[in-house]
Parts: C-alpha cells; structure tokens; sequence
C-alpha cells in the first residue's frame, strides 16, 4: 500500500475501498475533486516485482456502482437499523412529496400509511401518497431506481431533498431485505393517463428496471409510492408519529393522514393555506465554492472567456469584479478557462477569495416566519407561552441561510394565569392527556426539535451544531435551571429551523448540522432574542406562583385566626364571617402584585 | 379480628367551677384585651399587630442592687402579615386555650399544650419548641401585669430537683386541702423531688446554709454520706441547668429564713453562665419574670479556676464552643461584665485552656470533697465568686 501511495502523490483516496469510484480514469492531468475516486494508473511499470504488481492489483480493481457502494454502507443514508429504516424511508417519501409540491405550487395533501406484511412484525409496507404535480413517465424509473439521480443536486435552490439519494435508497433498501420491488403509481396532470409502476434496481448497474401498466386512479395529479421492507414498528421518541408530528410543526401549510400499522388513523391538520414562498433558484455564489467544483464549472461551462464564466456561472461577480479577479489572479481576461492550468486554476481560486464580492441575493431563501413557526408550535405542542425568532438571512461560504427558533414553554395545568378579576388560578389543559406530547415534565431536560429546510431532524443531536449552540446559550439569564455543559431542564420545547440553499450537513443520512462560525453565531444570536422573551414570561409566571402559594398561605391560616377569636370574645357566625372577610382584604391587600 | 377503631367520646360539660381569683380574673381580661384588640383592627380593616417583650439577653439589664436581670424596654412587634399569619394565629389559639382552662379550673402540662394543638389542623404545632415559645410570648406580653405561665395554666413538665436535709416542706394535701408535713430526711435512699409548682410551699428548718449542685452524682455522694447531717445544711441537685421550679424553690426557702446559697458546678463556662448566672439573676429568655425565678444573693462555691491550681485537679481542654462562650460571656453577658472577680476567673480559665468537673476532686479519695474540700472551702465565704 505505502509503495503505491508513493506513487500517486496528491491522490488523496489513491485505494478504492469504500469510496464510490470515479469513471473518468482518463485524463491524468486534471486533479479530481476530493470525494471522487483515485487514478490508479500512473506509473505501473516502476514498482514491478516489488511484491504484488501494479498490474496484478488493476485486475482486482474495477468500478463500484453507487448501488453496491450504499448496500455496504447503508447506515450513511440512515437504514442502519430496522426501526431506523422505517423513518428514514417515510422521510425521504414525504420529503419528495413535499418539494414537488411547492415547487408546482399545490398545497400539499399527503397520506402515509404503514402496515404490517401479514402478520409480521418485521416487515412493513411503507405508502405515500401525495396530490403533487405527478413525474412523467420517462422519469419515474430514474427517479425511485436510480440512486444520485434527481433535479436537486445541480442547483442551488433551498428545498428538502439535496442529492438525489434519498428514495431510491429506500427502495433499494426495500429491495435488498424484502426482494420485493418499489411499486409507484403517479399522474402527472389531469389529462394524462395514470400509470402503475414496478421498479427493481440494478445494484450492480445503478440502473433501473422498470415495469409499467395503465391503471384507473380516482385522482387529480399525484404520486404515490410504496415500499416493502424490513423494518421495526415503535412509539416513542424517534418514531414515526414523533417524525410526523415535527413535520406537521415546521409546515403548517400541510395537511397529512396518517395511518399507523394498527390501523389508527392520525390527522394533521393545516394551520395556514399560504404555501411558502417561491424560492428562487441562485447561482454559486464565488466564496462558496471549492477548488474541485470549480474545475468541475469550467468544464461544464458554455463561456469561453473567464471573465464571462465568472460573470455568467456565478451570482454577484459584474465586469469589474471579473477584471479585479483576473488581475489578481494574473489570467488574461479573454483566455479560455478550459485552458487553463490546474495551477492558473489554483491562482484564481485564491484571487476570488481574496477578492470582495457582494452578498449572494437573499431571496432563494424561503424561511417559516415568526407568525407560522408559531401558528405551527400552537398546533402540536400544548403550552403557556410560545415566541418565534426569524432572523434575516446571511451567508456563510457563499451560501445564504437563515435561522429561525421558536419556543413553546409550560405544561398548561401547571401553570398558572392571573384573571382579570385579580384572583389566580390554574390554566387548563387544551388537548388530551394521551396525545403524543412532545413537552418533558418540568425536571425533565428540555425537547430540542431540529429542522433543516423544514424537515426534522431526529437523529445524531449531540453531534448538531443545533444543539451546540442551544447548550451553549446561557438559560439561567432567562429563568430556566442548566446543567454545566448540557441542555436546559424545564417544561419547554424549543424549535430551531435552518433554511438554506446548501444546508452543511455532517454525512449524508442528514441528521445533524455542521458547526460552521457563522452558522453558530446566527443560532446565538436567534437563541438569544428568543430566549430574552422567554425570561419575561418565566419569571412573571414565577412571581404568580410564588404569589399563589402566598395567597393559599394566607387562606390555610385566616379561619383558625378567627376561630381563636371567636372563641375569646364569644363572636357569633355574622361577626366571624365579617372578621374572617376582612382579614382577608387586609392580607391581600398587602400583597398587590 | 381487627381491633375496633377507637372513637373518642364526648367530653362531658365541666361542672361549674367555684368563683374567680383575683388573679384569674387578671389573665381572662389580659386575653380579652389582646383579642379585642386585634378585632377593632381587623374590622378597620388595618393589619392588626402584638408587641411582645424583646425575650433576650440583649434586652436584660443587670443591676448590682436589683441583684437580678430586668427586662428592658425593647419590644418585638409582630404585624400580621404573610409570614407571621401561622404564628398570629397559633398564638391566639394558645390564647383561647389558656382562657379555656382557666375558665375550666384545669391545666395543661407543655406538652400536653403541644398535643392538644394537633387539633388544629394546618394551625398545629410541630414541634414542641414552637408551642413553648408561643407559650412564652404571651407570658412575656402579660408579665407586664404580673400574669405567669402558671397563671395561663401552662405548667412545666420538665423535672423538678432533688432535695436533701433537715427540713420539713408544707404542703397541702390535693383532694382534702389539709396540711401535709413532708419531711426531707425520710426518704431513706430516695430524696425529696420539687413539684413544678412551689408557690404554696412552706418550711421548716434550722439548717445554715443551701448548698445547690449542678450534678446528680456529686447530689448523691453529699446525700448518701450524710453530708446534711455533718454540715447542717440543705442539698439540692438541679441535674443541669435549674428549673424554674427549683429556682423559685430555693428563692423561697432561703428567703423564708435568711438561709445563704452556695452553688457547687463544674468549672466550665456552661456552669458559669447557663447554671450559675441562671440561678442567681436569671436568663435572657425569662427576662420577664426573673424577678420571681432567681436567687439573687447566691454565690458560687466552686469549683472556681483557682481551685483547679491550688487542689491540683485533673483538667480537660476547653473546646471550641466553651471558649467562645467565654468570649461571649465576657463580651455580652451584662452580669459577668459587673462582677470584676467573674471576669478575672473567666480570662484566668481562658489562659489555661483547661476545665474541670466536679467530680475530678475523686483524684484524692472518693470522699475528699466531704472530708476536705467543703469544709476547706466553707472556711472562707467571703472568697466566694459573686
């Protein structure tokens, strides 16, 4: 191994093991981008006879399919366990559901379904259904039976899905433990004929083999899909209904059913009929893009001047801006970019950092808003006292993003609530004891609940920059009890939503966010001004309380007064009742809050 | 079978008592007034308030001549508020109590005050201290009109103490009324214990001196052996700190004949302050009725520091506490700061950093302290601490 590394100086993943390959083995001289596979053919014929040859190893060494590489690595995408495998699949469905949607400007209406294989307890059949815009034909095998395949990855463009991964990793996984294909029935619009398809996928091949036949479907436009699998079916925290009941939160505009293996049927209902704000598609802003990429650009680019490929591929770079760069970078304008030497390359990558270029336009964003974050927490989650934080968008890496934070504090029926009268009493409970309740009791650490472009995140929170910077935030400035180091106790959920055209996660399954300065510092900042509303609320509610317990002090302890009163001074009932009335006014009035 | 529950029955109406004393009257009108008072405020709607006498040492003040602390005037206001309804209203409920049991003819040990207080729900008392102290204001809040504890018809339960030699102690007889004649030196191994209540004692004696000892040890060895009887004198162990009882017993006794008071304690600073100072000028918590409660004219035998050097008595370190006390007693204590002769013992111990017990003088035979330490010591009154 260490001879061969020697040799292939500069490739940083020069053995393929588990790193999805690279086609293109056939242009020596371009580096690759990082996460791409290796060129193991230089220099062969130097080492021959040191041990196992070059030659010897190239017959071994031969294209991974993207298929083959998820089924030895399913637990990057999230299918690492059974249980596991049943929300992640569910999420990539109504992920899908969901962006096509909005992005055909429909409200969406979607039906989940999860029902057991027979009897098993083990093996679930897994339904969306959604009213959205439907997939064409052509599409439907590549979309749910080909993994890295969709319209997302190429574009910067906030929505739910990113890579084009998600579904057609479920279905593999379906695939992989039930052997039974992905069935997908979809419209695309009222006229079109609805078709029934049966998708295997290839995993040697990455590609899709599909079957198809015309079907009747009482329906619009829409998609539905269903998956077989091996799965785990649990309630709880990290369960399906908690999946959905996040879900519901961070998107009030949509209406869901959902039908649980029991047959029990939970709906969640809209709280808003305003669908999000259309988001605009930008181009890379250059701060955000890496050397690999923009090797890639170059080569995708139809520009044959490197001003007019910094001009026209990139958002905010105007002639000037080009000009500057160019000069920095010591690249004649006009020149070719294709022409250009990895290392010409390299100088213009740093010019282009060095170089100040204007914000990357803000209105790709489509953040929940204060209101609806709100609209959302009041739907879901039964407390007291709810605020929302929408802070404006900013950038990290070229990248705009936005964060927003909501808080929904205190059990109703532990709380009290001062009358208008002056008396105070308990606030009642609006929904249910046995609803699936997302608030912890009051020793009870807090319930963080994580959102990335509107769509929950419910695993991996310690390693969340989310959940870093909620610890981080000091609550004890806003009346709640912190551990050292750990989350806040108290009755209170607290609701943090990134929006972004490129949300930074940490591996591919999407679970956590990266820790980026400036992601952190806006979740700070979001936090804070959130939390500093919260104070107000928390200690009001401490006062009423303490007054409260001070008020049936007063209460417990008047009557014996008057008794021992009446007892000395012969007072009848009329004069005790009197006394007992007034000593009360006396006590209370002393104790005007 | 399971026991039958227990139902208490109904209290039968208590006969009518004979007439009212003088001093019985006083104490229905003391508890009358306070809860009247506290009435016409709450009916003018304004927070009613009770001032009691400041129960401390801070507000005693000695008086070489009095012979005893005296109550200042510093009072505690109690204004019903949050905080205090609890004890505004235990303390009127005691109030009602002690009018009940005078109106009654009856009496409640401390104790059973505390029990009976378990009645009242929320209003009970916790523990017995609480129900002491609420006690004791409303002693010390109508001692000003000369109403006592025993007068609210609280009695203590606390023991009272032993009593030994040629004495006879009046008594009356409880159901009859008649005289009863006690006499002190036929108790045979037993001694005379002093009731809680000692007002209607009378004696005779012809012995000289009382001799009041802090242990119950050193009581006996005195009594066993007949000390009494070689130094015809009266022996009273307190076992501590003295009663009230026994410090109105003794107040009583001596004044009935002129007799003098000698205290014999450890030579610690508890003996010095808590027992000794108690005995002779009374405390700071019974500020209010010292007058009764103390021995003015009653000085301390031993043992003393100087005993210690010149009997050569096996010591203990002082500890912690005892030499703060010390400290305090000479900072604070207004009675050990008029008595120079007190003050020098105390820094004289200090300096040692030793004390010694009673018993300690058993270092030279069981019964030296008869055969040699008493007498010695009985030589030279006029040494004596103050």
């Amino acid at each position: 191994m260490k001879e061969r590394a020697d040799s292939n100086q500069g490739q940083l993943f020069a053995d393929g093991d588990d790193k999805v390959d690279k086609t293109d083995k056939t242009d020596k001289q371009k580096p690759v981008a990082a996460d791409k596979g290796a060129d193991k053919g230089a220099d062969k014929g130097e080492r021959a006879g040191a041990g196992v040859t070059a030659e010897h190893m190239a017959k071994k060494q031969r294209e991974i399919s993207v298929s083959e590489f998820f089924t030895k690595n399913r637990h990057l995408l999230g299918f690492d366990s059974p249980r596991k495998a049943l929300l992640t699949a569910v999420k990539e469905a109504i992920d899908n559901s969901l962006d096509a949607c909005e992005e055909g400007r429909i409200l969406p209406d979607l039906k989940v379904k999860i029902a057991r294989i027979g009897t098993s307890e083990k093996q679930f059949t897994m339904t969306v259904e959604d009213n959205g815009p439907g997939i064409v034909k052509a599409q439907v095998p590549n979309v749910f039976g080909r993994l890295l395949y969709g319209s997302k990855f190429h574009r910067l463009r906030q929505s739910r899905g990113q890579q084009g991964i998600g579904i057609s990793a479920a279905g593999m996984y379906g695939q992989l433990t039930t052997g039974a294909p992905v069935r997908v029935r979809s419209k695309p619009g009222k006229k079109s004929v609805p078709l029934a398809y049966e998708i295997r996928i290839d995993t040697a091949k990455n590609r899709p083999d599909a079957t198809d036949k015309v079907i009747e479907w009482d329906k619009d436009h829409g998609t539905e899909v269903s998956i077989d699998m091996e799965g785990e079916y649990r309630r709880g925290q990290k369960s399906v209904e908690e999946f959905l009941k996040l879900m519901a939160v961070a998107n009030p505009h949509v209406h869901l059913v959902y039908t649980d293996p029991d047959n029990v049927v939970t709906e969640y209902l809209r709280a808003t009929n305003e669908l999000p704000k259309e988001v605009e598609e930008i181009k890379p802003h250059p701060h955000g893009v890496e050397l690999g990429i923009l090797l890639k650009m170059i080569q995708e680019s139809d520009n044959r001047t490197v001003s007019a490929f910094l001009q026209q591929d990139f958002s905010r770079v105007g002639p000037t801006c080009a000009k500057a760069i160019c000069e920095l970078a010591g690249v004649k304008p006009e020149t070719n970019p294709r022409r250009l030497e990895t290392a010409t390359v390299q100088r213009l990558k740093a010019a282009i950092d060095a170089t100040k270029i204007m914000a990357p336009p803000l209105s790709c964003i489509a953040p929940i808003g204060e209101d609806l974050i709100i609209a959302g927490l009041k739907k879901e989650v039964d407390a007291d006292f709810y605020v929302a934080t929408s802070r404006k968008p900013v950038v990290y890496r070229g990248h705009p993003f936005a964060i927003e934070v909501g808080i929904a504090y205190g059990k109703p029926g532990d709380t009290l609530t001062m009358t208008d009268a002056g008396k105070i009493v308990e606030v009642a409970k609006q929904k249910a004891d046995n609803d699936e309740v997302l608030m912890g009791a009051a020793d009870e650490p807090i319930r963080l609940i994580r959102f990335a472009n509107r769509v929950p995140l419910v695993f991996q929170q310690s390693a969340c920059a989310i959940t870093k910077a909620v610890i981080a935030t000091n609550w004890k400035n806003y009346g709640m009890q912190q551990p050292r180091g750990a989350l806040p106790i108290g009755p209170m959920v607290v609701f943090v939503h990134i929006a972004s055209v490129w949300v930074p996660f940490t591996s591919e399954s999407k679970e956590a966010i990266a820790s980026y300065d400036e992601i952190l510092e806006e979740l700070r900042l979001a936090l804070m001004e959130s939390g500093r509303k919260l104070g107000i609320h928390v200690r009001k509610g401490r006062k009423l309380a303490g007054e409260f317990k001070k008020r049936n002090y007063i209460e417990t302890y008047i009557p014996h007064l008057v008794v021992a009163l009446k007892d000395i001074l012969k007072l009848d009932d009329k004069d005790a009742s009197k006394a007992r009335n007034n000593l009360t006014v006396v006590l209370e009035k002393s104790r005007k809050l | 079978m399971a026991a039958k529950k227990f139902v208490p029955k109904e209290q039968p109406q208590k006969k009518a008592r004979g007439p009212l004393s003088d001093l019985d009257k006083v104490t229905l009108r003391e508890i009358k007034n306070c809860a009247v008072h506290v009435h016409q405020k709450i009916q003018k709607q304004d927070k009613p308030e009770l001032k009691f006498p400041d129960r401390s040492l801070r507000n005693a003040r000695y008086d070489k001549k009095d012979g005893y602390f005296v109550m200042g005037r510093s009072r505690v206001e109690r204004t019903l508020t949050v905080n205090t309804v609890k004890s505004f209203a235990q303390t009127l409920k005691m109030m009602a109590l002690s009018k009940q049991l005078v109106d009654e003819d009856d009496f409640a040990t401390k104790r059973e005050a505390y029990y009976v207080s378990k009645n009242w729900d929320e209003a009970k008392f916790d523990e017995q201290p609480e129900s002491d102290a609420a006690m004791d204001d409303i002693e010390a809040l109508f001692s000003l009109e000369g109403v006592m504890r025993e007068h609210l018809r609280f009695k203590a339960d606390e023991h009272g103490g032993k009593v030994a030699g040629q004495m006879i102690v009046l008594d009356r007889e409880r159901d009859s009324g008649n005289e009863l004649r006690i006499d002190c030196t036929k108790f045979g191994s037993a001694s005379y214990a002093i009731p809680t209540s000692v007002e209607h004692l009378g004696f005779e004696t012809k012995a000289k001196f009382v001799l009041v000892i802090e242990t119950i040890g050193m009581f006996e060895r005195l009594s066993q052996h007949n000390y009494w009887k070689t130094a015809n004198c009266i022996l009273i162990g307190t076992a501590g700190v003295p009663t009230r009882a026994t410090r109105r017993f003794v107040r009583k006794l001596s004044d009935a004949h002129k007799l003098p008071v000698y205290a014999f304690n450890d030579c610690d600073p508890y003996a010095f302050s808590n027992i000794y100072r108690t005995l002779k000028v009374g405390s700071g918590n019974a500020v209010h009725l010292n007058q009764f409660f103390c021995v003015p004219h009653a000085r301390f035998l031993g043992v003393s520091p100087q005993d210690i050097v010149d009997y050569e008595l096996p010591t203990h370190a002082l500890k912690d506490v005892d030499i703060k006390r010390a400290q305090d007693m000479l900072k604070n204590d207004p009675f050990f700061q008029a008595h120079k002769e007190w003050q020098k013992a105390i820094e004289m111990m200090l300096k040692s950093g030793q004390r010694a017990e009673q018993q300690a003088l058993a270092k030279h035979g069981l019964n030296f302290v008869i055969d040699e330490y008493l007498p010695r010591k009985l030589k030279e009154v006029a040494k004596f601490l103050p």
